[in-house]
Order: structure tokens, then sequence, then C-alpha cells
């Protein structure tokens, strides 16, 4: 029922997640925040088990802080996401294993813009476009159709759009708005919430 | 009988003997001094002349806690360390229960806790720093704390630690003024002068933090301090002058 996409760009990652926070059949939320800002340039979109998710990544969160406090300077996204990882395997081969799927985003002076798919039996794929959730049988051919990598900040969101509104379209359960978010040199910008047009 | 052998003895007059100990090789260490101001904090270091071989970076006794707090030590480096790190994991931790990042208070409480414990256990000494901690707890306030070998902390206006300390706090007894506090550059002057008095060679020999509130802990290069330094031995010379002519 939860949604997540990421579209890496040339030097951007723009990520969407729904809002929709559920109890069994009921929606209790509909503005929940489904994205963690885990350094000034790394965003981990966390969706699963309830508790789970929220547990896990703010675990995450205050321990790549706490790298920074330590040596100085941040984690790169792709250390980041391998830190993520090996957290994520070695709970899974404990008694008490976290079930989250992940997308982790971020931006490197070096590397440039990055996107990696995790999920909860902890597979690490570095991608240039990923999804979660039901939605993501629907919308990766969206993407794979009209991708392509030196995508401008507004073909991805236009990409971005036609996927929600497949999801709009196919999907049994209604997402009414998604958070938007673009990673870049500069930073984490907010975007416009995106609510797919017919949506309640 | 010799009292000083183990840390879980008191002396027959009531002194525990490691504790003092630790306390001596704290006032071997390179002065230390703080300064709170009303809207800025500074820490301030003796930096012992770097060899001509050796990294000047790795040699760093001002370190961040947290985005709203930073210490500096006076002692044994190493001991620093261990303290340092157990501070840092704590802050992030209390991040992450409480969803709100430490007041000073509690950092240097939580500290100090540390420090008591290893004054009452068996077959451990106590740590051999003592540590000035400032910073601003999320209400704006700005705070500066002292901690000691022995677990004790208290809050300052403006204090010293480490070889001289006495010296440099009697000078900031002296020269320390409420209204001045209001104005950054005057409580960065403050801690330039307080180090003035007990090193040796100048600018050359400070490390200099300074944090404002919002705003994260900033290390002042070289040059910056040498302006400071600077401006400094010109006001004396005014001060001269003005005592001559009257």
């Amino acid at each position: 029922m939860e949604y997540l996409i990421g579209i890496q760009g040339k030097d951007f990652v723009i990520v969407a997640a729904d809002n929709v926070a559920a109890s069994s059949i009921i929606q209790m939320k509909q503005d929940q925040d489904k994205m963690f800002k885990l350094s000034d340039k790394i965003l981990l979109l966390c969706v699963g088990e309830a508790g789970d998710t929220v547990q896990f990544a703010e675990y995450i969160q205050k321990n790549i802080q706490l790298y920074k406090m330590r040596n100085g300077y941040e984690l790169s996204p792709t250390a980041a996401a391998n830190f993520t990882r090996k957290n994520l395997a070695d709970y899974l081969r404990s008694r008490t294993p976290y079930h989250v799927n992940l997308l982790l985003a971020g931006y490197d002076a070096v590397d440039g813009p990055g996107l990696y798919f995790m999920d909860y039996l902890s597979a690490l794929a570095k991608a240039p476009f990923a999804a979660h959730g039901y939605g993501a049988y629907l919308t990766l051919s969206i993407m794979d159709r009209y991708y392509r990598p030196d995508l401008t900040r507004d073909e991805a969101v236009e990409l971005l759009r036609k996927c929600i509104e497949e999801l709009n379209k196919r999907l049994i359960i209604n997402l009414p708005s998604f958070t938007v978010r673009l990673i870049d040199k500069d930073g984490i910008h907010d975007l416009e919430k995106l609510v797919p047009v017919g949506a309640k | 009988m010799s009292y000083d052998r183990a840390i879980t003895v008191f002396s027959p007059d009531g002194h525990l003997f490691q504790v003092e100990y630790a306390q001596e090789a704290v006032k071997k260490g390179s002065t230390a001094v703080g300064v709170r101001g009303k809207n800025m904090v500074v820490l301030g270091v003796e930096k012992k002349s770097v060899t001509k071989l050796q990294d000047d970076r790795t040699v760093r006794k001002i370190c961040a806690l947290d985005e709203n707090v930073f210490l500096a030590f006076a002692g044994l480096t190493a001991d620093a360390r261990v303290v340092v790190n157990r501070a840092r994991v704590e802050c992030q931790s209390h991040r992450l229960t409480v969803e709100d990042p430490v007041t000073v208070e509690y950092i240097t409480r939580f500290i100090s806790n540390i420090k008591q414990r290893y004054t009452q256990s068996n077959g451990r000494r106590p740590f051999g720093i003592s540590s000035l901690i400032v910073g601003f707890d999320f209400d704006g306030t700005p705070k500066l704390y002292q901690t000691e070998p022995s677990g004790t902390y208290h809050a300052w206006k403006a204090n010293a630690i480490g070889r001289s300390a006495k010296t440099v706090r009697e000078f900031l007894e002296k020269s320390y003024k409420e209204e001045d506090m209001e104005s950054d550059t005057n409580v960065i002057k403050l801690a330039v002068r307080a180090l003035l008095e007990v090193v040796q060679s100048g600018g050359k020999n400070i490390e200099l933090a300074i944090m404002k509130r919002d705003e994260p802990m900033k290390i002042l290069d070289q040059q910056e301090i040498e302006e400071y330094v600077t401006t400094i031995e010109n006001e004396k010379e005014e001060a001269e002058k003005k005592k001559k002519k009257t």
C-alpha cells in the first residue's frame, strides 16, 4: 500500500513518498513524512512494518550524525548506504529483524548524485531509478519507457507526475498526496506536494 | 600505611589521594580558557609549540560534542578522548530517545557522573582531565561549565583550567565586565587576552573556537587570531600612553 520512488538525474536525485499512515483498513494520517534526513545531502525513505520503520531509520540517522561528530566530516551516500545495509543484514540474522524497505538518495561532491535501493532482506542495489510497494509494479515500466540519464529537473518532475497519475488510475488503494524532495549540490530542497488529478 | 594506593580508600583525614593526584595531572596540562558572553561562547586553548615534523591538525584540544555543545580539556589527552567519545554517543542517544538536543548542563552532568564512577571503582583510576564545556541550550541561553576529576561540576561566567589556571582566573576576575559581554568581539578579546597572559609566543600558540547562538562551532584560523592579538596589543599601547600622559 505504501509507495516510494526515486529518480536520478545528471546532477540531482528526486524522491517522492506517499503520505498515508494506515492501520489495517483505516487511514490514520494523511500527512505522514516517510523521509528521514540522514545528513545535509542524504535522505532515507523508509516503509514497511509499523514501528520498525521509524525505529530503524532514526537509529541509522543518529549513527550517521555520531560519525560526523566523531570525525568532523559527513559520511558519503555510498558509505551511508553500505552502513545501513550492514545494520539491516545483522539484524536480519538476529531474533529481532527489521521489516523495512528503503530508498537512500544522496549527493556526493566527488561522485555526484546517487540512488540506492534496499529491501527487507538487506539487498542493496545502486540504480538510476527505483520504487517500492505495489505501485512499483505499475511505475517501473513507465520509467523504463521514459527515463533518460540526462533528465532536467522539470522533466524528472514530469516523469514523477506520470507515475503518480498511473497509480491513481490503476491502484485499488487511493494515495491522495505525495511528498517530493530534491537533492543536489546545494542540499535537500522541498518541492511542491504532488496531488494526482482526480484524487479526493 | 600509605593511603594513596587504591582509589577506593579514604585517608584518615578524609582525602581521596588518587583524585587529588589526578588534579595535579590536570595542573600540568596546557591552559584552556572559557568565556560565556550574551550571544557568543568562546573556548581558547594554549597550543604547545608544534615540532617541525608534526602535522598541526592532529593536535585538536577543542572537540565538538554535538551541534550545540563543545568542550576543551586540560590534562591527559588520551583520557579526554575516551570521555569525549562517550559524551558524543550520549548526545546522539539523547536525541534518539527524547528528540531534543542535550542541554549543556545535561551533558556536563553525564560526563561528571562518569568521572565520579571512576573515583569509586575497584582497580580503575580517575580520569586525569578537567574540562570546560560550553554551548547553547535549545531555549537560547549560553552556558559554561567546568568538570573536575572528582566528578564535581560548576557553572561559570568565565574560567580557566590547566597550567597557570590561577593566574588566568585572577586576570578574568579583574577584567570580566558584564556589559562588555554583549559584544561578540569583546568576548573573543577577553579570551585571547586571558590566554596571552600565560602563552609565551603570542597568537601562534593559541587555538580558539567560537559559537554564536543557532550557529555551528567555528574554529578561528591563524590569521583571524593574529588580528585579535594585534588589536589587543594596540589597545595595550594606547592604555600605556594614556597612563603616561595623566
